[in-house]
């Protein structure tokens, strides 16, 4: 009796991933998906930050896609494993902090791991030649496959006719007729796909899945790592990253300030990590300061955080300001003017 | 029998999921699984989670800022 060929496919929760394991799947094979969180996955986290977003459906996709093909999903955290590939990318950033390549021959290797110890027999990626100018190119797919070690056990269906017969295709396991040709960067044939499958309700295409693809993210790990002396983030870095507005008004500490009460909820959270300053004459936001501050410093963030308050024109504005043993002062200070803030300054 | 308890407060998703699973996983079917979170996303998630992997929704309920979800592990995990 022939035995019942499985594969893993690696879900993003976008278009193209829910199309290569549905082309897989009717073929025939079993297929289950598998997600890796790095921590710059833009699925899931903001939308529980901002107030305003808090009203917009929380679905993650992943898990949506899974649903949509009666599959099992497994999700793996890489935080850790994933340093590694963020610090020294062997080929390179893209145009931001993205080490694409590397990013996508991490994954297919851990994807193969998985493989491996679960007795699985192939990966599918949803991959299209020549969508993405770093990881998905003529030149760059074979690399993955050789990379990651996963060989001709790296099927991509959408591109499948476009690329060398897989082991998958040799074996008769798969059929490369039942494969797609796609290439280029149109996601026209992806669309006309997902209408031939019925399916009509799918993550837009086109948007980053991670925020090291994002200029203005990257700008801000970049001033995190010049001001620390050295490539290195925990978590809790690369969260508050995505929160607030990011001053730097002295090199040794930066001032993160909330836009709204969504995100002054969140910081609330780090108030026992950082000197943490409120306005309480006016309303105002909740600052952190990131860095070891002096009371000049301290006073320096206050006038600043004042001056993103409701009583950014008045004469004084009052602070609580906590410090890290969590005692309190109050401070009373003029808020700095709209010129007072030099552009550097942001970050 | 009390269920297992997962602390997921201050995770924002997927973590909490990852938490979840990664405690289904050592546990018998049967076993009654108490998730708290803080981050709303659980509420869908996690349940999406259980339809997907066969395991079975038990309930969900918010408690002051915190969202309780109880799972039973099912058969197939």
């Amino acid at each position: 009796m022939t035995r019942q060929r499985k594969a893993v496919a690696l879900i993003s929760g976008g278009l193209d991933s829910l199309l290569a394991a549905k082309v897989i799947q009717q073929q025939g094979i079993h297929v289950e998906g598998i997600n890796f969180f790095t921590g710059f996955c833009v699925e899931g986290h903001t939308h529980a930050i901002r107030q305003k977003d808090r009203a917009r459906p929380k679905r993650n996709n992943a898990l949506w896609v899974a649903e949509q093909l009666g599959i099992k999903l497994h999700i793996i955290d890489i935080v850790e494993e994933y340093k590694d590939i963020v610090f020294n990318p062997k080929h390179g950033y893209g145009a931001n902090l993205n080490p694409c390549l590397d990013c996508k021959i991490f994954m297919v290797k851990k994807a193969q791991e998985w493989m491996a110890e679960n007795d699985f027999d192939f990966i599918i990626t949803g991959e299209v030649v020549g969508q993405r100018p770093m990881s998905q190119r003529k030149d760059t797919m074979p690399v993955v496959a050789r990379d990651s070690g996963a060989a001709d056990r790296l099927v991509r269906p959408l591109s499948g006719q476009n690329l060398p017969a897989t082991l998958p295709e040799r074996e008769g396991w798969i059929s490369r007729d039942r494969l797609y040709g796609f290439n280029g960067r149109s996601r026209k044939p992806q669309m006309a796909l997902a209408e031939e499958f019925g399916l009509k309700d799918y993550a837009q295409p086109a948007g980053g899945c991670c925020f090291l693809t994002d200029a203005q993210y990257s700008v801000k790990l970049a001033d995190l790592w010049r001001a620390r002396g050295e490539k290195q983030y925990e978590m809790d870095d690369i969260m508050l990253l995505k929160v607030g507005r990011h001053l730097r008004p002295r090199p040794h500490f930066k001032v993160i300030i909330s836009r709204e009460e969504g995100e002054g909820n969140f910081l609330q959270g780090y108030r026992k990590q950082f000197v943490s300053l409120l306005t309480t004459s006016h309303a105002g936001p909740l600052a952190l300061l990131d860095g070891a501050v002096n009371d000049d410093d301290i006073a320096l963030a206050a006038r600043l955080v004042a001056r993103y308050s409701q009583g950014k024109q008045e004469d004084l504005v009052e602070l609580t300001v906590t410090g890290l043993d969590g005692r309190q002062q109050q401070l009373s200070v003029k808020p700095l003017g709209a010129d007072e803030i030099p552009q550097e300054w942001y970050i | 029998m009390k269920p297992v308890i997962v602390d997921a407060r201050r995770l924002l998703c997927p973590m909490p999921v990852i938490r979840v699973q990664n405690r289904v996983k050592e546990l018998p079917p049967g076993t009654r699984v108490e998730a708290i979170c803080t981050d709303p996303g659980a509420l869908n998630d996690i349940p999406a989670w259980c339809r997907i992997n066969g395991h079975k929704l038990i309930e969900t309920r918010t408690e002051d800022n915190e969202y309780i979800i109880v799972v039973e592990v099912g058969e197939d995990s």
